[in-house]
Parts: structure tokens; C-alpha cells; sequence
């Protein structure tokens, strides 16, 4: 795998550290299915054997995606309603996320590791629920070191931490007792995200590349949107953007020689700049998810509701950072759905919620695959999915 | 969970795992100058397009009857033809006469690929659901759970959408579905009717055609020959005749028409020169007749639903274990029946279904169909052991070899373990099965011996199918008590 500084293809290396020693590992067993498929200068290389090993890998590392639904399902509750398999809560919850249209399609069709680290922040979820918090922050960690878009949900781990952890107990109206906040566990918190982090970024500064890791992570230069929409407020924007541009020449109130041509929508990642309303700057949109994910960090601090409250803390985290956020990708999505399914059989309201969540942010998702003999699979797919929740979820809240 | 919300699913996912594994190459993709049986199915829209249909099975300079001459009935023709109006709707060239040969592009692949979704979908798919949702004492759990596993069936699934060898098979095998429904329902005429369409479609069919007129015939006789009886045989008598002429009368104006049509057809002028030969083939057209004719004849005598079907597999196994000239794939002829009576025996069913995708192993290894087959046996099975708890349902009753044996103790009071020796049975062939394949796959047959593996596969198929054949004739002849609980509805 090519390391950092490298600039060899379009698709280099952009993800933290622990990916890159996840690939690595891949690189070993890779051998044995196809010795071309590692050589750097071998740019779209693709035999059917380097396809069957990629297939394979996904699948094999999904294995801890299913281990996570496992524990997941484990967690939560559900009402009590017959004894018919198919009816009980966790049956439908299992289906949701093993069969969930969006990874599968992410992972399987289009082909990413998107499983297992779904599976990761699942796990870390779960832990949380059963009360043990050190193995969730942990996992957490990890994961953020495996892929960084998750620090869109960080802020809603950090407040929970902080304040159902390290608050070790509540005044009798819920508000926090100040008096209970126990140091031990800051600490042991900060160790664990501390020495995780030392160990994927250690290397690297201890080679002088951190600079150059955090501009592959963070490479703001790409621009507001990325190349295919994410379904977020900017994309609106845009639009209108380019709404008020048509209308503005057609009035001439813009001199068509002044606008710039660069075009927002074409295959790969470019910078522009729109011409009526304000350009946005990555600090803009960061404070505008700020703005959007306070009040229910606000909720999960001075009203925390457990693990529940978390989870919807997350969800909202997420949905914000989505909506708001610079450079968005829209299998970013999927974080939103996923959690949400947790909630989604608990209670009814959170079902309906998630119906809607779901089948629009796998619509969405329909630009990935754009090939004619793929259109009936993902039609078909979705339809499966879609039909699936509407009747299991309507029947258990009947 | 209302019971259409789970068909739809179930339904869906027959589509999907249908689409995914056309995805796959398809046979003689890039081999001029033949190409494969995909080229055949364009070329026959070509055919039928650009030329009257005088001309369609006669061999002439526009049409060349050695390079995938028209060798169906009629209906095959004009539903080329049909296809034929919609390629020109897309994209001219694709029908092209003479130009169009060897034609290959992605388009093209998909096109043929939605015609065979959208024939099944019409006739083969809501023929499945109809037949498990007309299935008595069982819940419609069961139902839904069936109508699941027979559109998994994965011989049926690799051969239309892997193999592309004669596809279609869905629309024959439907329309024989549609004519087995019809019959057990009591729509005698309608089912006659979708029966002769089955046979107009594919001339395979007639394997089934046997057990379809015993118990008709059977149903006239108990209405009694002499009022309804007489009246319905004479209505279907009328259905079949018309709905043959219907489909012939093109080909019907000229005597030389038809019988270049059944020439095509019915190719008897291939290899029959010795005269051994033909008296071997005379003893083994009586030998296949031998094996069905008791069931027929107990179908006639007394015609039931249960019955129906049973005959129709071993009346399909027989002619496809000692006919002349018999292709693999008319394996799905006696699956077909097979998955009608899954419900009934799942445990016999299931191994016979999985023993037929086996039997067809070189085939679809030829067209690298290795990892759909896999993947969609595994699929199967997983779904029928699940839904039919099949492991549990290997006593003698639940296999219907009761009745027999009870007779069979009458001689050997010791014959006790009918059920263990089944279940080892099945282990044995499972695991023969298994090592054939791995075998097939990782090693290379001996110098001397090339074909090898392939003559194992068809062995070893050869003596599972010679034990069905037993084990289902058993259960025609041993099932008395049918006979009595047909009086009572009747």
C-alpha cells in the first residue's frame, strides 16, 4: 500500500493510521490470491481473483459486524409481544442492520469496509448500554483511528462520558451533583484515548509526517461538496445558488464574464466558488454544525436519560454533522441510520422517524450504482428493505 | 405479519437472487464461430422478424438451418417474435438479418436477460404462488415458506439465468404449472389448455404428458362414461384439439410444412442407422414404458391430486433415465413435480432437488457457474432444512413408506430401520456429492481419462435417480389410503 507523501494515483491514502495497518495485513494475505494486484505502479488493476479476494475480505471482516448486532440485540428491551420469531423485537432489529440497503449496497456493491467499522461503533454502543464504559471509549478511540468521519459523533460520546461517567451520581432530580465527580475515572478515560492515539500516531510523528497525515485526513482544499451531492443543506444551497445566478444573468443584473466555471456537479472533487450568495468557508459550516448539535448536547448534559439519551444524542450529532458539514459524503447517511434502527423498536414514534430517515437516505444512496444490469438489483433491494420495515415495524407497534 | 406483505418479499427475493446470477458470463460469450446457445435464442428472433413464416423452419439461403435452426414448437417462435418487436424498438441491429450474427455488447446481454425476468415474472412466478397458496392443511406460514424454497430451487435459476442454454424453461415448466393447478382444481378445460400450451412451447414437455392424460381420463371414468364422464372427455378432447391448431395453423395450410416442423422437432434421423441400435432402443422405449406404467394405470383407476403428482415425477423420471438423446437440463422436468410435492415429503424432495443441481455440475462448470451454483444450493438448503425442519422428518410415516412397510414386515418382521437406512443414504450421497465436486474443481482428471469427473458426476447422479425412481413408484402403489379419502370428497 502506498504510504503518505506519495502521490501516485487519485485514490490515495486517506484515512487515519489503523486502516492503513488494516490494509497492510490485507496486503499479506493478498499474495496468495494474486501477486499483481500489490504492485504500486499497477494503477486499476482488477483480475477476477484480486475482485474475489477484495469480496472475500469484506465479507470475512463483517464477521464482527454480525458479532456486534449480536450484542446489540442483546441490549435492548422491546415490548413483550407474541412468541412468533418473527415478531419478537430483536428479530427485526437484526434483520434491519444485517440487511440494511445501505451497507449493503456501500460494502458489497460499490465496495468499501464500511461493516466492521459499523460493527465497531455498534460494539461501542453496546458497551455503553451494559454499563461498561471504559471498553466503549476504548472502542471509540479505535474506531475514530480506523476512519476519522466518525469524530462527527465524538462530541456526543465526550459529553456522555464526561457526564454519566465521570459524574459518578445525580441529585434526586436529575441535575449534576457536583461533588461526585470522580477523578479516577477522567483519568482512566484520558489514558485510554491518550495511549490509543500514541499508538496510531506515534510512528508518524516520530517521523516528522504528522503535518502531512492531518492535510491527507482533512483535506479541505476539496472543496464544499463532494463530487457526487450529499443530500445536505450546502447541496441546497447550491442550488439555489445556481437558481439565482440563472435568474440574475437572464436579468442581467451579472455580467456573464465574471462568473467562474467551474461546475459543482462533475465526477471528481474540484474547488468552485458560488456567485450570488456568500462563498462558504470550512469554519462556516463548522459553526453552523455547532449551532446545530448544542441543544442536544445540552439535553444530554443537563437531562441525561442513560444510554437512550445518548443514542439520541448520537443520532442527532450525526444528522447535524451531515447536514452542515464540509465536504460531506453521503454514505455519511448510513451513521444516522444505523444507530436509529436501535430506537427504531423501542418505541413507536422512533419507528415512524426511522421509516422516514431510512428510505430516504437509501434512495439517496441510488447515484452510487449507476450501471444499467446493477439498476433492477438496487431497485429490488431497496424495495426488499423498504417493504421489510414498513411491515415489521407496523406489526409490532400494531 | 400480513400474509401479502411476506409473499411480496419472498417473491422479491426470487427476482433478486434470479438478476444476481445473470449477471454472470453467459455460455459461448466470445466464441465465434458458433458462439453459444445465446447466440441461438438472437438469432431465432432474427429469424422470425425478418422472415414470413413459411419460411422459419425450412433450411434456404437466408436461413441456415445448421447454424441454431429453429428446433421448438410454434409458440417458442412467436414468442422470439414478440421479443423480436421490442429489440427493434430498442436497437435495430440487434435483428439485423445476416449482420446481426455473433452480435455481442452489454446492451444486448441485459436486453435478453429482462426478457427471460420479465417471462418469468409473468408466468412462472405467479403460477408458484397460486399452486402454495391452493395447498390444503398446511398454515400460511408454511405456504409462504414454500412458495420461497421452489423459487430457490437453484437448477431451475442456473439454467435461465446462468446458462442461457435454451432459456425459457420458466415458461414451459410454468405453463405445465398452470396446467397441473387448473387440473387438481377441478378447471379441467383450463388446465388442459395451459398443458397443451406447455407442450406448443417445448416438446420436452410431453415427458409429463402421460400422467396429464391418465388422470383426466381416470377423472371421465369416475364421472361415469356414460353422462358427465362422456361430456367431459369430449370437451377436453375439443380443448386439446383447438388449442393445437390454434398454435400449428400457420404450418397447418401445407402438409410439407408440418412435417418439416415435426422433423425439426423430433430429429429421429440422427444416429439411428444400426440395426443393434435400433433393437436397443426398441427394448429400452418398452423398459421405460414398463417402469410407469403401474402408476399410470393406478392413476387412471384412481385419479387423485396427491397421486397426480406423484406420477408426474416418476413418470418424468423414467423417461429421463431410460430415453434416447436426453440433454442435463431435462432434470428440471422432474424437479418441477418434485418441488409441487415439497411440502409433502420435504426431506426426500429436498435431497432429490439438491442431487438434480448436482447432476448438472459439468454443465454449469463448463459456463464457470461454480460460485452461483455454491452459493444458491447452500441458500436452498439452508431455507428448507429452516423452514421444513427436514431433519426431523425422516420416520417412516412422515416419509409415506408406512403402508409399505408394514407390508414388507409381513415378510421380514425385522425390517425396522426403512428411516436409518434413508438417513444414511443421504449422508452418503451428500458427502459423495460434496467430494466429487471439490474434486472436479481443484484437481485435473488423468491423462487417459479426461472426462473423468464428469462421468462420476453423472454415475453417482445415475444411482441416486435409479433410487428416487424406486422410492416414488413405492408411494404411488403403496398409497392406499389416498384412495379412500378421495370417496369421502367426491
Amino acid at each position: 500500500t502506498p504510504t503518505h507523501p506519495h502521490a501516485t494515483s487519485e485514490w490515495t491514502l486517506d484515512y487515519p493510521p489503523f486502516f492503513a495497518w488494516f490494509e497492510y495485513i490485507l496486503s499479506h494475505v493478498a499474495k496468495y490470491f494474486d501477486q499483481e494486484m500489490l504492485n504500486v505502479h499497477n494503477l486499476n488493476y482488477s483480475s477476477s481473483r484480486t475482485l474475489l479476494f477484495q469480496r472475500f475480505s469484506v465479507i470475512f471482516t463483517d464477521i464482527l459486524f454480525v458479532y456486534a448486532v449480536h450484542e446489540c440485540c442483546k441490549c435492548i428491551g422491546g415490548k413483550k409481544v407474541g412468541k412468533e420469531l418473527t415478531e419478537k423485537p430483536k428479530f427485526i432489529l437484526s434483520v434491519l442492520l444485517l440487511w440494511n440497503f445501505g451497507l449493503l449496497i456501500v460494502d458489497h456493491i460499490h465496495f468499501q469496509y464500511n461493516g466492521f467499522l459499523f460493527g465497531l461503533m455498534l460494539l461501542s454502543i453496546a458497551r455503553l448500554f451494559q454499563k461498561r464504559h471504559m471498553e466503549g471509549a476504548f472502542l471509540f478511540a479505535v474506531l475514530l483511528h480506523f476512519k476519522h468521519i466518525y469524530l462527527y459523533v465524538a462530541p456526543a460520546y465526550g459529553v456522555y462520558l464526561l457526564r454519566s461517567y465521570c459524574f459518578t451520581a445525580n441529585k434526586s432530580d436529575g441535575s449534576i451533583r457536583w461533588n461526585s465527580f470522580s477523578f479516577v475515572r477522567v483519568i482512566s478515560l484520558g489514558l485510554v484515548v491518550f495511549l490509543v492515539s500514541a499508538l496510531s500516531l506515534g510512528p508518524f510523528l516520530a517521523l516528522n509526517q504528522l503535518h502531512q497525515v492531518f492535510s491527507r485526513l482533512f483535506p479541505f482544499k476539496r472543496g464544499l461538496c463532494h463530487a457526487y451531492w450529499a443530500p445536505n443543506f450546502w447541496a441546497l444551497y447550491n442550488g439555489l445558488d445556481k437558481v439565482l445566478s440563472v435568474i440574475g444573468l437572464k436579468l442581467k443584473f451579472l455580467d456573464p464574464n465574471k462568473i467562474p466555471k467551474a461546475s459543482m456537479t462533475s465526477g471528481l472533487v474540484q474547488q468552485f466558488q458560488h456567485t450570488v450568495l456568500p462563498s462558504v468557508t470550512p469554519l462556516a459550516t463548522l459553526i453552523c454544525t455547532l449551532i446545530a448539535i448544542l441543544p442536544s448536547i445540552f439535553c444530554l448534559w443537563f437531562k441525561p436519560q442513560g444510554p437512550r439519551g445518548f443514542l439520541r444524542c448520537l443520532i442527532l450529532c450525526a444528522l447535524s454533522s451531515f447536514m452542515f458539514g464540509w465536504h460531506v459524503h453521503e454514505k455519511a447517511i448510513l451513521l444516522a441510520i444505523l444507530p436509529m434502527s436501535l430506537l427504531s423498536v423501542g418505541k413507536a414514534g422512533d419507528a415512524s422517524v426511522f421509516l422516514i430517515l431510512t428510505t430516504t437516505g437509501h434512495y439517496s444512496l441510488f447515484p452510487l450504482l449507476f450501471t444499467a444490469p446493477e439498476l433492477p438489483i438496487k431497485i429490488l433491494l431497496m424495495l426488499l428493505f423498504t417493504i421489510y420495515s414498513i411491515s415489521s415495524l407496523k406489526t409490532l407497534f400494531r | 405479519m400480513e400474509k401479502w406483505y411476506l409473499m411480496t418479499i419472498v417473491v422479491l427475493i426470487g427476482l433478486t437472487v434470479r438478476w444476481t446470477v445473470s449477471l454472470n458470463p453467459y455460455s459461448g460469450a466470445g466464441k465465434p464461430p458458433m458462439f453459444g446457445d445465446y447466440e441461438a435464442q438472437r438469432h431465432w428472433q432474427e429469424i422470425t422478424f425478418n422472415l414470413p413464416v413459411k419460411q422459419w423452419y425450412f433450411n434456404s439461403s437466408d436461413n441456415n438451418l445448421q447454424y441454431w435452426g429453429l428446433d421448438y414448437p410454434p409458440l417458442t417462435a412467436y414468442h422470439s417474435l414478440l421479443c423480436a418487436y421490442v429489440a427493434k424498438f430498442i436497437n435495430a441491429d440487434w435483428i439485423a438479418l445476416h449482420t446481426s450474427r455473433g452480435y455481442e455488447s452489454q446492451a444486448h446481454k441485459l436486453f435478453m436477460r429482462s426478457t427471460v425476468l420479465i417471462a418469468d415474472l409473468l408466468i412462472y412466478i405467479p403460477a408458484v404462488v397460486l399452486y402454495c397458496c391452493c395447498l390444503k392443511e398446511i398454515s400460511t406460514k408454511k405456504k409462504i415458506a414454500n412458495v420461497l424454497c421452489i423459487l430457490l430451487y437453484p437448477g431451475l435459476i442456473l439454467i435461465d439465468y446462468g446458462h442461457f442454454q435454451n432459456i425459457y424453461n420458466s415458461v414451459s415448466l410454468g405453463f405445465a404449472l398452470w396446467g397441473v393447478l387448473g387440473v387438481s382444481c377441478d378447471w379441467d378445460l383450463l388446465g388442459s389448455l395451459a398443458f397443451c400450451l406447455a407442450i406448443n412451447y417445448k416438446q420436452m414437455e410431453l415427458y409429463h404428458s402421460l400422467p396429464f392424460f391418465c388422470f383426466l381420463l381416470g377423472k371421465c371414468f369416475k364421472k361415469g362414461l356414460k353422462g358427465k364422464g362422456l361430456v367431459l372427455l369430449v370437451k377436453l378432447a375439443c380443448t386439446v384439439v383447438a388449442s393445437f391448431i390454434l398454435c400449428w395453423l400457420p404450418f397447418f395450410t401445407e402438409r410439407e410444412q408440418t412435417l418439416q416442423v415435426l422433423r425439426r422437432l423430433f430429429p429421429v434421423d440422427r444416429g439411428l442407422f444400426e440395426a443393434c441400435l435400433k433393437t436397443f432402443l426398441f427394448f429400452l422405449f418398452c423398459f421405460t414404458f414398463l417402469s410407469l406404467l403401474p402408476a399410470c394405470i393406478k392413476l387412471t383407476l384412481q385419479p387423485s391430486s396427491k397421486g397426480f403428482k406423484f406420477t408426474l415425477v416418476s413418470c418424468a423420471l423414467s423417461f429421463f433415465l431410460f430415453s434416447f438423446q436426453v440433454h442435463e437440463k431435462s432434470i428440471l422436468l422432474v424437479s418441477l413435480p418434485v418441488c409441487l410435492v415439497l411440502s409433502d415429503i420435504p426431506f426426500m424432495s429436498t435431497w432429490f432437488l439438491l442431487v438434480s443441481t448436482f447432476s448438472m455440475l459439468p454443465l454449469l462448470l463448463k459456463d464457470e457457474l461454480l460460485m452461483p451454483s455454491v452459493v444458491t444450493t447452500m441458500a436452498f438448503f439452508i431455507a428448507c432444512v429452516t423452514f421444513f425442519s427436514i431433519f426431523e422428518k425422516t420416520s417412516e410415516e412422515e416419509l409415506q413408506l408406512k403402508s409399505f412397510s408394514i407390508s414388507v414386515r409381513k415378510y421380514l418382521p425385522c425390517f425396522t430401520f426403512l428411516s436409518r437406512i434413508i438417513q444414511y443414504l443421504f449422508l452418503i450421497s451428500v458427502t459423495t456429492m460434496v467430494l466429487l465436486t471439490l474434486m472436479t474443481v481443484t484437481l485435473d482428471p488423468p491423462q487417459k481419462l479426461p472426462d473423468l469427473f464428469s462421468v462420476l458426476v453423472c454415475f453417482v447422479s445415475c444411482l441416486n435417480f435409479l433410487f428416487f425412481l424406486v422410492y416414488f413408484n413405492i408411494i404411488i402403489m403403496w398409497d392406499s389410503q389416498n384412495g379412500r379419502n378421495q370417496k369421502k370428497i367426491s
